[in-house]
């Protein structure tokens, strides 16, 4: 078989999941994008791995690890994402600005001042 | 210059070292007479990039993780392809069986939208296929140009059951013991990390809320709970932002009517409850 089979379609599957990654607002969709990109990775690994044929197997033991990786990777991320909706309502990546900063988003920065702001001035009222 | 290094590299290989060396490119195929099996690769490949592609820009979530069942048993078909047998059921074991799974199970909690969500992409999307398009476009010019004169050798990876169980099963437990301990470690962690990660919420924002603000021990229910902040994907879903902090404000408000309403969700607010009530 001709390697440029599985090289090229290695290449066209991460740039299916980068495109997905970059371009999706949901978190849990931008985490499928990323387990196509760690399958194309995949493919590349057991392609020449079965071209190279060394004696360490080194493409099949390194997709095994990056399998399991893969699923350690989803799970974490997951639980990442659910505390995340949990705590905000949202699991849209392009909204969780909390850590931006600068000029082009005003309106999240003012919003999240004026959120944060009356909580500790009637903490301290209902404290006293 | 590649191609001629190719050339000759691909004119020498069956003289030198076509006996032994694992680099051989068999002389006798050619690019353009496909063998069966490539057609097969390609075909199935074709199916796999086409459910990719739609896993990437359908605007369905639930539909985007099925699509990836498609993708990542199209990616097993290649390893079987390529005579990677065990890598193949693997995939179908832990991909198909358990990550999809994981991830319909990530969309229902948060309450994806079960029909169309018009805004599934984000405002970056043409950059995202600028971007796409050109790594795309490089990586294979790359690909072609370099492997353009290989081969690989499938009949003889068949014959010697390259990637069978027993063969994965030596290299694994010979060659590679000390790294897979080190991933069971790595997976064992990930558990207990995930475990915590989904635990440590509540508890924290109780710890949090009950010692600083003693009427706002609903609070932790109120941005706990995925109805109340609404639909997450509606046009004033930056306003959830500031969501679990409001509920607080409208309740220390001062009156006492509001701050029955937690009072009767759980033990740990009586008490505070109580001493406002006196």
């Amino acid at each position: 078989m001709h390697l440029a089979y599985p090289a090229v379609l290695a290449a066209l599957l991460f740039c299916v999941g980068l495109y997905g990654v970059l371009a999706r607002r949901n978190a849990i969709l931008v985490l499928m994008s990323v387990e196509l990109m760690l399958n194309a990775v995949n493919l590349n690994l057991v392609a020449f791995d079965v071209w190279l044929r060394d004696a360490l197997h080194s493409g099949q033991a390194l997709t095994l690890f990056t399998i399991a990786i893969a699923a350690a990777e989803i799970g974490i991320g997951l639980a990442i994402v659910l505390a995340v909706y949990r705590n905000r309502g949202s699991s849209a990546v392009d909204e969780l600005r909390d850590t931006a900063e600068g000029p082009d988003d005003p309106d999240d920065d003012a919003e999240g001042v004026a959120a944060e702001e009356p909580a500790p001035a009637q903490k301290a009222e209902a404290a006293a | 210059m590649t191609l001629a290094a190719a050339a000759a590299t691909a004119a020498n290989a069956p003289l030198t070292a076509a006996a032994n060396a694992p680099l051989a490119a068999n002389a006798p195929q050619g690019f353009l007479s496909p063998t069966g099996v490539e057609i097969a690769f390609l075909l199935v490949g074709l199916v796999t990039l086409g459910s990719a592609i739609v896993t990437v820009t359908t605007k369905q979530l639930v539909h985007a993780a099925l699509w990836l069942v498609a993708t990542l048993g199209g990616l097993a078909v290649e390893y079987l392809l390529l005579t990677a047998e065990f890598i193949a059921w693997v995939q179908v074991l832990i991909y198909v069986g358990s990550v999809v799974v994981l991830l319909l199970f990530g969309l229902m909690l948060t309450r994806a939208p079960i029909g169309r969500s018009p805004d599934a992409d984000s405002g970056n999307r043409p950059v995202a296929l600028a971007v796409a398009v050109l790594a795309a476009g490089s990586l294979v010019w790359v690909v072609v140009d370099a492997f353009r004169t290989t081969w690989i050798d499938l009949d003889r990876a068949a014959d010697e059951a390259q990637g069978s169980t027993a063969v994965t099963g030596k290299f694994l437990f010979r060659h590679w013991v000390l790294p897979f301990e080190a991933l069971s470690v790595l997976l064992l962690a990930a558990l207990v990390g995930a475990i915590v990660l989904s635990r440590r919420n509540a508890r924290m924002t109780r710890l949090n809320d009950t010692p600083g603000d003693p009427r706002t021990p609903g609070d932790p229910r109120t941005p706990g709970d995925p109805r109340t902040p609404g639909d997450p994907r509606t046009p004033g879903a930056t306003g959830t932002l500031g969501k679990p902090r409001p509920p607080g404000a409208t309740r220390t408000s001062g009156d006492t009517r509001t701050s029955g309403n937690p009072r009767t969700n759980g033990a740990p607010s009586d008490a505070p409850s109580d001493k406002e009530q006196r």
